[in-house]
């Protein structure tokens, strides 16, 4: 069936910012779907709150509705654009919720509104555990024993009769939040309270527990016509009761046999057609019991889900692009499978390799939280890697986490295993966590066997067994003398097992760079294979690569100059999807400045990683060595023009001084160490007249109180080269620097990245309290023109992460005349550097005084944001200024324009997982903490804060009680926000501290709130919150442990999810947020109008 | 091409290295495993196949005979080898070539390794090959005569090019059957021609008829001497136009009785009512080949295994009733002038998806309406 002809716009929902359970996959998702949705004609508008999508990019719909995914924002969209349908099964699980509510509060009948994609009662039947359970009974399906319960006597009598353990999965949830496996009646207790709150519908659904089962999905398409195909199977290395977005997995299966795979091929298009998943993706769960085979279904999504996303990288088949066409009428034998440009997509992707995920967790930025995995999904991004065997895949994906590990083992990081005792390490084993695969190694290398490991960890013989292929090899190489009595052969077969060149040198005590030498000597060089979803049956097109150890390269080069685009690796907190955000718009922006761009990267959720966003795609770890054989790949006819390193954050920036000499593009290696050197950058500051906080660097705990005795408390500590302020903090006092300087120096999480060295101190400086925070993006051309790309103001102080706070372009209180010092600084900054490319610069504005805290010489998390919001494509420009275009030369190209800025605000808002983490404070510090941001857009920055607060998902009240608690420096600060809410006719409750000082001064407050746990004095603030007697929380932190007042009532904000406030600046945000709110309530407008109207005004 | 070819093997480090030597000449590196063949050089027509599972049924699968079968897919053996899914009483392909032989099976279906099994019934192998440089010269230059082993490389490029590949040879006597014998208990009566029968196809049959396995030259007379209800024909390996026999037996059962072919059978089927056969570059060999039905336009995903098609257009009288929707090769025809269908792929899938499984019942349906009455039947 061709095209529906009966639609005219689509609204496509995007996912919103990036949490826990729901990243970059849903940007890759409905990128392809935006993009196919306009090219074949239809009007696209578009919904996403996440200002760092590629997605949001004004070009890829006709309306972007950079707004909060709110059901009546939603509506109020609908009602503006009036579109035809509504495409929810690309934007994850916030989409398809957010379609249910629409349909549920009529606004779809109301407007004539179709959902297509999936239909209401097929979500329905999917999400809702009971239903889906009767459904799969229905067509012979099994499924776990279970029952649902709505409250707690159910939940017992229900765990009673099916008998433990068990486990808790509470309804339409994302990512398994509020689930876990209770092996007894009381741990049921727990985790009941804890899912029946999490389920929106207050149901959780209590199942027996299949842990220790084998884990399998199936990525299924099915088309209008009613045919379907099994893009790709998957196959978790963690048993069940792992949650499969923290398991290994690997693909294609391994360890079914062709009978059990079509037997549940078969189950899976029962289900998808059971369901009524009309068109497009689905992904079904299965569970096999490794003793006898049975087989029950877990659960379904009927949309695109992240591994839908894994399925298409893993096998080259576009599943979101395919399934946007099939929205809209098509069936899968009318669309072209683009990799071989002649066949059918009606098929089944067959492939020659391994591909093997792993997850990225961020435990280091959570310390003191337990790293046992389970149902409830912990990681924040993942690595993928592809390789001919399943070892060899296994170790690039694990080089590719960038957790300071080379591949399993075999290298420093696994010292920590080795003070353990044999029992205990199986006994570890045993245990789902982070480091179960170095586990697993190091049990097998001990000579514990197969079968004894498998019994205790349940991990499948088979992958223990091709593990123990690495183990024998290592045997091999540590009695071989060394690189020079490697033969070829020996060469092959170590690097056909996925050895990397840094781990060999490791193990014979040498250097990575003699290795690489002595192994290119003897002809061992990688080979690149490609992706083509058809085993080389046919010639495949699409440029998609892979490197590996055998006889032959695929890989076809182009004839026009090239440009190597070195991409950020796997999410972490820190450094997401902002990074990938500018690496694809430099592929964009070269590609039509006719480079040919070659990506390297290795996250499957990104759109970086998608096959036609570059010329070519070598999906491999962002390190020395794969980067080499990339270069030496491309380099060899003498057409790489060079190498971008610093769009993609900190992970390829590293690497630019060890590339070969002269071929990083933009700014130089040396500049980079310059702004990275303490000491040079220091005096370049003196030399430049540019205030800096007092400071220096410390390389142990005495040379660091040293420092603070000069400088004086309290001070900020931080270590050098790192993004996201890992293990950052502010110390008050010599106790404070000695844990934090412990916590640098390789006892703690950086010391598995290389601890403390000279060549790696700590910066100590002094920290300048109630500071105003500003970042600059800027980009300077080779012939020394900088343009500012935007000024932000942050909200939080200085002393919050910069990726933490909430930032707001333009500033909202600096005087013009601090603005034009901040843009000086930065162009002086700029020309000392000898930037060529993006700068980012960070500032502390302490009384009217302006601070340089830090440059980077690299794009920031900030680029999107800005360019979102001025309509300058800032990473398009500094790409093409970095491959040697002028600034001049691009205004007058058209693609450096002037802001637009003028007639709107911008805020950007983070979005923190501590939803994720209840025991963990929710407190803001130097340690950034987001998963992902959200921007909030309208006239004022009142109403544009107040937007990102809803987007980010704390809904700020119109009416109702503010509960004050102030730390004492906070209080005068304090007062002009509680005269606000006051104002704004809310009652106030204050702690008696916080109460006496506002009554002093003339604020009144309704009630004085016990201190928490003092039920002496009634009522205390945990209580109010928990009796929904609050409807906003002021609480800036006072004591510094976790044991403090203010991180009980912050926890209780996050269980029963009332917006809470950390900062006074914050409240006072969100006075005037309320405020103007109150005046003109929702008015949603898409950028490209925003755009038009400052344009507009820019031309009067 | 970067091909690695070592001129001469003065040391081994390995007994086990081994070469692979293709007719042209192009050689691969690798290590000998499953059965040690005589003089250390074994033979056969490479090809590969795409499946991701299903090996030992395609190993089992008498179709292969003379063949050394390539399997894409880089780690074989991961589940090892189960008696229930032995598609023949033996293996009857000339070898295995595959990039990761497992040693450790696992899965609870299991009952030895693959390795022993190979040894077992004599068919050598070779392991860690660059099985897509094979894959893609074979996909170039076609399907060719190939010789691997441990024996030295000019032994091995003289047995390559010595071995006659498939073109005009009858393969089928080696592996069909030499008595006939019953399977089944349906009501129906079904005598099956062994051309080199899978185990999947007579299950699939013995559910709805009593089902006589003959041997390959069975007289038509003496097949409709057992008055079957319908008359089936095998899958089976190499030329079809080396079967005269075959050809002018189902020539003579058409019209009297239904009749149902599947892949070599089918192509029995074809020439049989006039058409001619042609041999494919590298063949269908996978189960992820979408195949259209024409009935009602629905595609379905089809396990394949053959090297030779009927040529479109070249069977009077015959109506296609499937196509491939990669090449366009006809996969299915029905002629309703005698109550008489053949599929090229195989619908029974042993390995592959189910998809087309309603075929036998389409089988059943015709025998039950008989030789004349059963024209209308939308297959």
């Amino acid at each position: 069936m061709p095209r529906r002809a009966d639609l005219r716009s689509i609204l496509v929902i995007g996912s919103g910012p990036i949490v826990i359970g729901q990243a970059c996959e849903f940007d890759y998702s409905g990128t392809q779907a935006c993009r196919v949705l306009k090219d074949e004609g239809y009007r696209v508008i578009l919904a996403n709150s996440n200002p760092a999508t590629i997605m949001t990019d004004p070009d890829f719909a006709h309306r972007t509705y950079v707004e909060p995914l709110a059901p009546d924002v939603l509506a109020a969209i609908v009602e503006r654009e009036r579109p035809d349908a509504v495409l929810p099964t690309l934007g994850g699980q916030t989409a398809l919720n957010l379609a249910i509510a629409l349909a549920e509060h009529g606004v779809l009948e109301r407007f004539g509104v179709q959902l297509i994609g999936a239909n209401e009662q097929a979500i329905r039947t999917a999400e809702n555990r009971e239903r889906f359970k009767a459904a799969m009974t229905e067509i012979g399906l099994s499924v776990p024993a279970s029952g649902f319960a709505h409250d707690m006597d159910e939940a017992l009598a229900v765990g009673d009769q099916i008998g433990y353990p068990v486990i808790v999965r509470p309804s339409f949830i994302l990512g398994g939040a509020g689930t876990g496996i209770a092996a007894s009646r009381a741990d049921l207790e727990l985790f009941a309270h804890a899912g029946l709150a999490a389920s929106p519908v207050n149901e959780i659904l209590i199942e027996k527990s299949i842990a220790g089962w084998k884990e399998y999905e199936l990525e299924v398409m099915r088309d209008c016509a009613d045919n379907c195909v099994v893009v790709c199977s998957i196959e978790n290395v963690d048993p069940m009761g792992v949650h499969t977005g923290d398991s290994i997995t690997v693909a294609p299966a391994q360890t079914l046999s062709d009978v059990e795979y079509q037997h549940m091929r078969d189950a899976a298009f029962a289900c998808i057609r059971r369901i009524g998943v009309d068109t497009g993706g689905s992904n079904i769960q299965f569970a096999v019991n490794p003793e006898d085979g049975e087989m029950v279904v877990i659960e379904m999504n009927p949309r695109v889900s992240r591994s839908s996303a894994l399925a298409s990288k893993a096998t080259g088949f576009p599943i979101a692009k395919i399934a946007a066409r099939l929205a809209v009428g098509y069936t899968l034998d009318e669309i072209r499978n683009d990799i071989t440009g002649e066949t059918p997509a009606s098929f089944e992707p067959t492939i020659d390799y391994v591909v093997t995920k792993v997850p990225r967790w961020a435990f280091e930025k959570l310390p003191g939280l337990s790293e046992v995995l389970g149902t409830r999904m912990q990681s924040v991004g993942e690595a993928m890697a592809i390789g001919r065997t399943f070892p060899e895949s296994l170790q690039k994906a694990l080089a590719s986490l960038e957790h300071g590990r080379w591949g399993l083992n075999c290298d420093p990081g696994e010292a920590a295993l080795d003070r353990v005792d044999d029992d205990a390490l199986l006994a570890r084993a045993a245990v789902a966590t982070p480091d179960r695969a170095f586990q697993l190694e190091a049990c097998l290398r001990r000579g514990i066997t197969v079968e004894q490991l498998a019994a205790s960890t349940r991990v499948d013989p088979w992958f223990l067994d091709q593990i123990s292929l690495i183990v024998e090899e290592r045997r091999r190489l540590t009695e071989t003398a060394g690189p020079a009595a490697m033969s070829r052969r020996a060469w092959r077969r170590a690097k056909r097992l996925g050895f990397s060149d840094a781990q060999l040198a490791w193990l014979w005590g040498t250097d990575e760079s003699t290795v690489r030498a002595t192994r290119l000597g003897l002809g061992v060089a990688a080979t690149f294979k490609t992706v083509d979803t058809c085993a080389a049956e046919f010639d495949a097109r699409t440029p998609y690569h892979y490197s590996t150890y055998e006889d032959e390269d695929d890989v076809r080069q182009g004839d026009r100059p090239k440009v190597v685009i070195l991409g950020s690796g796997p999410n972490r907190i820190g450094q997401g999807i902002e990074f990938d955000y500018c690496c694809v718009h430099a592929s964009f922006a070269l590609r039509d400045a006719g480079f040919e761009t070659v990506m390297v990267n290795c996250n499957p959720e990104t759109v970086s990683t998608d096959y036609d966003t570059s010329s070519r795609l070598y999906f491999e770890p962002v390190d020395l060595e794969h980067v080499l054989n990339v270069i030496d790949a491309e380099g060899g006819d003498g057409r790489l023009y060079g190498v971008i390193v610093s769009l993609g954050g900190q992970t390829p920036l590293k690497l630019a001084g060890q590339l070969p000499e002269g071929l990083v593009m933009g700014t130089s290696p040396a500049a980079i160490d310059l702004a990275e050197d303490r000491e040079q950058w220091g005096s370049l500051c003196a030399r430049l007249a540019i205030p800096q906080p007092a400071g220096a660097t410390a390389a142990t705990v005495d040379e660091a109180r040293a420092v603070t005795a000069r400088i004086g408390y309290p001070a900020l500590v931080r270590p050098s080269y790192v993004l996201g302020g890992r293990a950052m903090s502010i110390v008050y006092d010599d106790d404070d620097l000695a844990d934090a300087m412990h916590e640098l120096s390789g006892f703690g999480s950086l010391g598995r990245e290389g601890g403390l060295s000279a060549e790696r101190p700590v910066l100590i400086d002094r920290f300048l309290e109630d500071a105003v925070e500003v970042d600059v993006d800027a980009i300077r051309d080779r012939s020394g023109e900088v343009v500012i790309g935007a000024v932000m103001q942050h909200v939080e102080e200085a002393g919050v992460h910069s990726g933490d706070s909430a930032c707001v372009l333009p500033p909202y209180d600096l005087p013009e005349p601090t603005v034009r010092v901040l843009e000086d600084y930065t162009r002086q900054i700029a020309d000392a550097l000898t930037v060529v490319g993006p700068l980012n610069v960070q500032y502390a504005v302490k009384d009217g005084q302006v601070f340089v805290i830090e440059a980077n010489p690299r794009a920031s998390r900030t680029v999107p944001f800005a360019a979102k919001a001025t309509g300058v494509p800032l990473a398009k420009v500094a790409a093409r200024v970095m491959t040697g275009a002028t600034l001049a030369g691009l205004r007058q190209e058209g693609l450096l324009r002037p802001p637009n800025l003028g007639s709107h605000v911008a805020v950007k808002e983070a979005v923190l997982p501590f939803d994720r983490f209840p025991d963990f404070d929710t407190m803001l510090g130097p340690e950034m903490r987001s998963t992902g941001e959200v921007m909030g857009i309208d006239t004022t920055f009142g109403l544009a804060f107040a937007k990102s607060q809803i987007a980010a998902g704390d809904r700020l009240p119109d009416t109702g009680t503010v509960f004050f608690s102030l730390a004492d420096r906070d209080k005068r600060a304090g007062l002009g926000p509680a005269v606000r809410f006051v104002e704004l006719g809310f009652s106030l409750n204050a702690t008696a501290g916080t109460a006496a000082f506002l009554e002093a001064n003339g604020v009144p407050v309704d009630a004085v709130v016990a201190k928490v746990g003092d039920r002496s004095g009634g009522v205390d603030a945990v209580d109010l919150i928990a009796n929904g007697k609050v409807q906003l929380v002021v609480n800036t932190p006072r004591g510094r442990g976790p044991r403090a007042d203010g991180a009980h009532i912050r926890k209780a904000c996050t269980t029963h999810n009332v917006a809470c406030l950390t900062t006074v600046a914050a409240a006072r945000a969100a006075a005037g947020g309320i405020a103007d709110w109150s005046q003109t309530g929702l008015r949603v407008r898409s950028l490209q109008e925003f755009h038009a109207e400052s344009q507009e005004r820019l031309a009067l | 091409m970067s091909a690695t070819t070592p001129a001469h093997r003065p040391h081994p480090e390995d007994p086990r290295e081994a070469l692979l030597v293709l007719a042209d000449g192009t050689t691969f590196e690798g290590e000998a495993v499953g059965a040690e063949p005589p003089d250390g050089v074994a033979t056969g027509e490479v090809v590969f196949n795409t499946v991701m599972s299903g090996y030992q049924e395609v190993i089992t699968d008498p179709s292969y005979a003379g063949q050394v079968i390539c399997f894409t897919y880089p780690h074989i053996g991961n589940y090892g080898v189960s008696v229930d899914d032995d598609e023949s009483r033996r293996p009857f392909c000339g070898g295995v070539i595959v990039r990761a032989l497992s040693r450790r099976p696992s899965n609870w279906r299991a009952h030895e390794d693959l390795n022993t099994f190979l040894v077992r019934h004599g068919v050598p192998g070779l392991s860690g090959i660059d099985t897509r440089r094979l894959t893609r010269h074979i996909r170039e230059a076609g399907s060719m005569p190939c010789a691997f082993g441990t024996a030295a490389e000019t032994t091995l490029k003289a047995a390559a090019l010595a071995e006659p590949g498939t073109d005009g040879l009858d393969l089928v006597a080696g592996v069909t059957t030499t008595e006939p014998y019953t399977v089944g208990q349906g009501p129906l009566r079904v005598v099956a021609y062994d051309f080199g029968i899978k185990r999947t196809i007579l299950r699939h049959l013995g559910r709805m008829a009593t089902v006589e396995v003959v041997p390959a030259s069975t007289t038509a007379a003496d097949v409709l001497a057992r008055r079957p209800d319908g008359v089936f024909l095998s899958n089976g390996p190499g030329d079809p136009a080396a079967l005269g026999y075959a050809v002018e037996a189902v020539g003579q059962l058409l019209g009297e009785v239904p009749v149902f072919g599947i892949c070599l059978g089918h192509q029995l089927l074809g020439a049989a009512l006039g058409g001619s056969t042609f041999k494919l570059k590298f063949g269908h060999h996978g189960g992820n080949h979408p195949v259209r039905r024409l009935a009602d336009n629905s595609v379905e995903i089809t396990s394949q295994n053959h090297s030779y098609a009927l040529v479109e257009g070249s069977i009077p009288q015959t109506e296609l009733t499937h196509v491939n929707l990669n090449d366009g090769v006809v996969e299915g025809i029905r002629c309703s002038d005698v109550a008489a269908f053949g599929i090229q792929y195989h619908p029974e899938a042993g390995p592959g998806p189910h998809d087309a499984r309603y075929l036998f019942d389409d089988f059943e349906l015709l025998m039950r309406a008989g030789p004349t009455d059963g024209l209308e039947l939308e297959l």
